[in-house]
């Protein structure tokens, strides 16, 4: 077995509003500062122990698919590094 | 018989469905969600209530949708049982797969507690048989996240399908003027059927427009679903 780390990224699906993003934006360019645009995103680090890359990223998948992420509204993806 | 109200962590809407549920002489149970015992053997129904399940942690409904009593709650429904989840409810149902749909953030950002007006789609479910076709209704919202998201090809199917049960209006029952629409909500969606008749979610609160001494009654038939 060894030891990953997990990173999990979960964001919007391209065309759903983010209102949250938005207002995000609006209070940056209130306190001055330029910007084209803003996209906010879940980033969830996840420690385990898996006998291979691909198994530990089969696991990682099923849990973005059945919890992290709501494949209705969101898009994710999963970066696996030895730790 | 009897309607079991499941109360998640968080959730606060419980008692208020529980006081009109009794006030339609409708008998209704609170069920912890953690109760060993689970659904009572008499279930008749089951409610999902309002709230903050879990204080909305990831995603309003995420959590209390992986709940253990859900499993029985989709058996349940399954079988026939009448299941109706309301605000929280409804992001419930949505994360655990009993409707279709996100209801995500809503267009303000902001949390909206305010009486709206929704249009009934079909008068031929448990749910509005008390109403007509198109009839119009006034019942409160009070939620952050009730814009109803879903992709465009699959809203359009279940519309063929008329799983869209309320949308929002105004009081003559147009959808077309954007200030109806209090969230953003995909085509002024407020509530959905599942894949039968005898399950649907809806964002506004039915519960808080059934007693007549809180304001109006508009919302008693579509608890009256339970009696049918």
């Amino acid at each position: 077995m060894t030891a990953y780390t997990a990173t999990v990224t979960v964001r919007l699906k391209h065309g759903v509003l983010d209102p949250e993003a938005e207002t995000t934006q609006r209070a940056l360019e209130r306190l001055g500062f330029e910007l084209a645009d803003l996209r906010s995103a879940d980033r969830f680090e996840i420690d385990l122990e898996a006998d291979s890359t691909g198994d530990a990223e089969d696991r990682v998948d099923e849990m973005a698919e059945r919890l992290l992420a709501n494949p209705t509204i969101h898009d994710y993806d999963v970066e696996i590094a030895e730790r | 018989m009897t309607v079991a109200i499941i109360r998640f962590g968080g959730s606060n809407c419980d008692r208020d469905a529980e006081r009109a549920l009794e006030h339609l002489d409708i008998d209704a149970e609170i069920v912890w969600h953690e109760d060993e015992d689970g659904l009572p053997a008499e279930t008749s129904g089951i409610l999902l209530p309002g709230g903050f399940s879990y204080g909305d942690y990831l995603r309003a409904g995420a959590m209390a949708a992986h709940s253990p009593i859900m499993d029985e709650v989709r058996e349940a429904a399954a079988d026939g049982v009448p299941v109706l989840g309301v605000c929280n409810g409804a992001q419930v149902g949505c994360e655990s797969g009993l409707t279709e749909g996100a209801f995500t953030t809503n267009e303000s950002a902001r949390f909206q507690c305010e009486h709206v007006y929704l249009r009934v789609e079909r008068d031929d479910t448990p749910w509005t048989a008390a109403y007509e076709d198109g009839e119009v209704i006034e019942v409160p919202i009070a939620h952050g996240e009730g814009r109803y998201e879903i992709d465009d090809d699959r809203l359009a199917e279940l519309e063929d399908e008329g799983r869209v049960l309320f949308r929002y209006c105004d009081e003559n029952g147009a959808v077309d003027d954007p200030s109806v629409n209090p969230n953003g909500s995909k085509h002024n969606v407020a509530g959905v059927l599942g894949e039968t008749e005898t399950v649907a979610v809806l964002m506004p609160h039915p519960e808080r427009a059934t007693l007549p001494d809180v304001g109006g009654v508009d919302g008693q038939g579509i608890l009256e679903g339970f009696a049918r």
